[in-house]
């Protein structure tokens, strides 16, 4: 299990910080590190390493596609290309670029989708996507991260520098409290054991981690004892380790800012249902488009609460206890 | 190569797509043929490249974005020994090591393309990363007129402009004709020289048969730099150099039985060369 030290306080650094500092790490030990983004530098806080950078760091302008683009030829040269814009942009604005030019021509590009899903919040539904990981999922030898810490996220900057083929990170820009301890070592396709009990498991990824270990923690005190897993990467999924939760607990929820379509979710049932079939229940968006809203009044709408995960599993297992 | 070398080098270029495409019983012949002119300059002689080392960092660089046309592109690399010329009787067939758009996989080949619109970005971000790194060669591109409907195109061409990219030389393929018809019927894009200054790029209009003044207009391209990237129109025939073929006048991707293949070859057979076994 893992050392965690959430206490669902503000964290240390936001997500832009660390951004901008590895960033910087990154182009200090390797100089054939390159960040590219389509004008949303502002955004991103990381005007200032555009005029400090010039040889690291370039703007397309708003041109998502080209963005795509120019990344898999500066790869061709030997660069290792870091882009970024909001998710919906990055992913579904161009998917074909992203699918062939970067996917089919194996080559080694990150790609940083920000808000993703409700963190898209005043900019509403053509901002929100809840598409963005069942899309990339689809890309053969991509990778999936939704990050839950941003420990997480700079390791995993650092640790897919030279990987092949589309790396895709789907992160907010602020607000994601601290869940791991400064020591965690993330890998690619292994996932994290948050909390152990034999009742159930939460398979949570993303902003929902923190959820989920405050629905355990509510659970506990009605005598249920839940697991709560991280994947880390949604693909690689974890499989031995999902496949060992539902041995273990013979009851699965996943949770995850996204659509229960083809994301987290589905990559879970998929899993459990070939390889060791127990009920398995998803929280995540049902087939609805976005909307403007503060976070508080999203998750409301698109039941991404702590509550929800609360009665979920409760009736989860009151199910899983009938059978 | 003088220019009667580059010549004979463009018809054995077009005989080996006639074999490779009739092999296959069709294929993208009308648009492989209107470059093959521009191939047999760049193969020919402007283009530094290794066949032994298809990856040599010092090489030019050659996107062809219309990666319909890559059966010219694998007819130009197997006569300069990138791959044995057998190879190119198994194009496009079912577990092929030639796929018939422009495939990365191929010796020789620089970017997968075929999803029209993406290499001149991807042209552009070779240009963009050998300028960060110091590196002086040259990045050719080859775009199709069809293909400059894509909006993408046009990102890329701003961007180029942006970055001052004046070693990256873009050919526009000017046959007049995409999928559904003639360029004026299917979508009117007006004086592309023109647009391509506006956008501030150089840009030249050549006849894209005539290999002397393809050349030149590259030496003095890739010579006289000023900053800005630069785009030859390259006033072509689709299906050039074959009759039969320019007379279909939907000749983007036909089938090519037999009785064609021998009537393509009885015409390039005039002027001899080198040609896959048929």
């Amino acid at each position: 299990m893992e050392h965690i030290i959430y206490t669902g306080d503000k964290p240390v650094k936001e997500i832009f910080e660390v951004f901008s500092e590895t960033l910087e790490e990154l182009f200090h030990e390797d100089s054939s590190v390159v960040y590219i983004d389509a004008d949303l530098m502002a955004s991103m806080r990381t005007k200032d390493l555009w005029e400090k950078y010039p040889k690291n760091v370039f703007n397309t302008g708003i041109q998502e596609a080209n963005m795509v683009g120019v990344a898999g030829g500066m790869n061709l040269t030997g660069l290792k290309p870091y882009i970024h814009s909001f998710a919906p942009f990055a992913v579904r604005r161009c998917f074909d670029q992203i699918y062939v030019t970067v996917g089919y021509a194996h080559k080694s590009v990150r790609i940083i989708g920000s808000e993703p899903g409700i963190c898209a919040t005043d900019n509403g539904g053509t901002h929100m996507t809840f598409e963005d990981m069942a899309l990339m999922r689809t890309i053969p030898e991509a990778c999936v991260i939704d990050i839950s810490d941003a420990g997480m996220f700079r390791q995993l900057l650092k640790k897919t520098k030279d990987r092949r083929g589309v790396t895709y990170f789907r992160t907010p820009r602020r607000g994601l409290p601290d869940i791991y301890a400064p020591e965690t070592v993330f890998e690619i396709g292994k996932g994290k054991i948050l909390r152990e009990g034999h009742d159930a498991a939460v398979i949570a990824s993303g902003i929902m981690v923190s959820s989920a270990l405050q629905a355990a923690e509510l659970l506990h005190e009605e005598g249920i004892e839940v697991s709560v897993i991280d994947p880390v990467t949604v693909k690689p999924l974890d499989y031995d380790l999902i496949e060992m939760f539902a041995r273990k607990t013979k009851a699965i929820v996943t949770v995850e800012n996204h659509s229960i379509t083809g994301g987290l979710g589905s990559a879970v049932a998929e899993t459990v249902s070939e390889r060791y079939p127990v009920p398995v229940e998803r929280i995540g968006v049902y087939d609805r488009f976005g909307q403007v809203g503060n976070e508080a009044f999203l998750r409301e709408q698109y039941l991404l609460t702590t509550e929800e995960i609360v009665n979920r599993v409760k009736n989860l297992v009151k199910r899983k206890n009938e059978i | 190569m003088n220019n009667k070398e580059i010549a004979l080098f463009a018809n054995d270029i077009r005989r080996n797509v006639v074999c490779a495409i009739g092999k296959k019983g069709g294929g993208h012949i009308g648009g492989s043929l209107s470059i093959c002119d521009l191939l047999a300059v760049l193969y020919g002689e402007i283009m530094k490249y290794d066949p032994e080392n298809p990856d040599w960092e010092e090489r030019d660089y050659l996107v062809c974005s219309k990666g319909h046309a890559a059966p010219a592109i694998y007819s130009a690399l197997a006569l300069k020994g990138f791959f044995p010329m057998e190879w190119l009787e198994e194009l496009n067939r079912p577990g092929t090591r030639l796929p018939g758009h422009s495939d990365r996989k191929v010796p020789g080949i620089d970017a997968t393309t075929g999803s029209l619109g993406q290499g001149l970005s991807i042209a552009c971000g070779i240009a963009h990363g050998l300028k960060v790194q110091g590196r002086g060669q040259s990045v050719f591109c080859i775009t199709g007129d069809g293909e400059n409907d894509e909006g993408q195109i046009w990102e890329a061409a701003a961007y180029a402009a942006n970055y001052n990219l004046d070693n990256l030389i873009m050919f526009l393929d000017w046959n007049k004709k995409q999928i559904d018809g003639r360029n004026e019927d299917v979508m009117r894009l007006g004086d592309l020289a023109m647009k391509y200054r506006s956008f501030g790029w150089n840009s030249h209009r050549v006849n894209g048969h005539d290999v002397e003044e393809i050349r030149q207009t590259i030496y003095t391209a890739v010579r006289d730099k000023n900053g800005k990237p630069t785009m030859i129109l390259l006033d072509t025939v689709k299906g050039a150099g074959i009759s039969c073929i320019e007379q279909i006048e939907n000749n983007h991707c036909i089938g090519l039985p037999e009785k064609l293949v021998k009537e393509c070859l009885g015409e390039l057979s005039l002027v001899q060369g080198i040609c896959l076994k048929n």
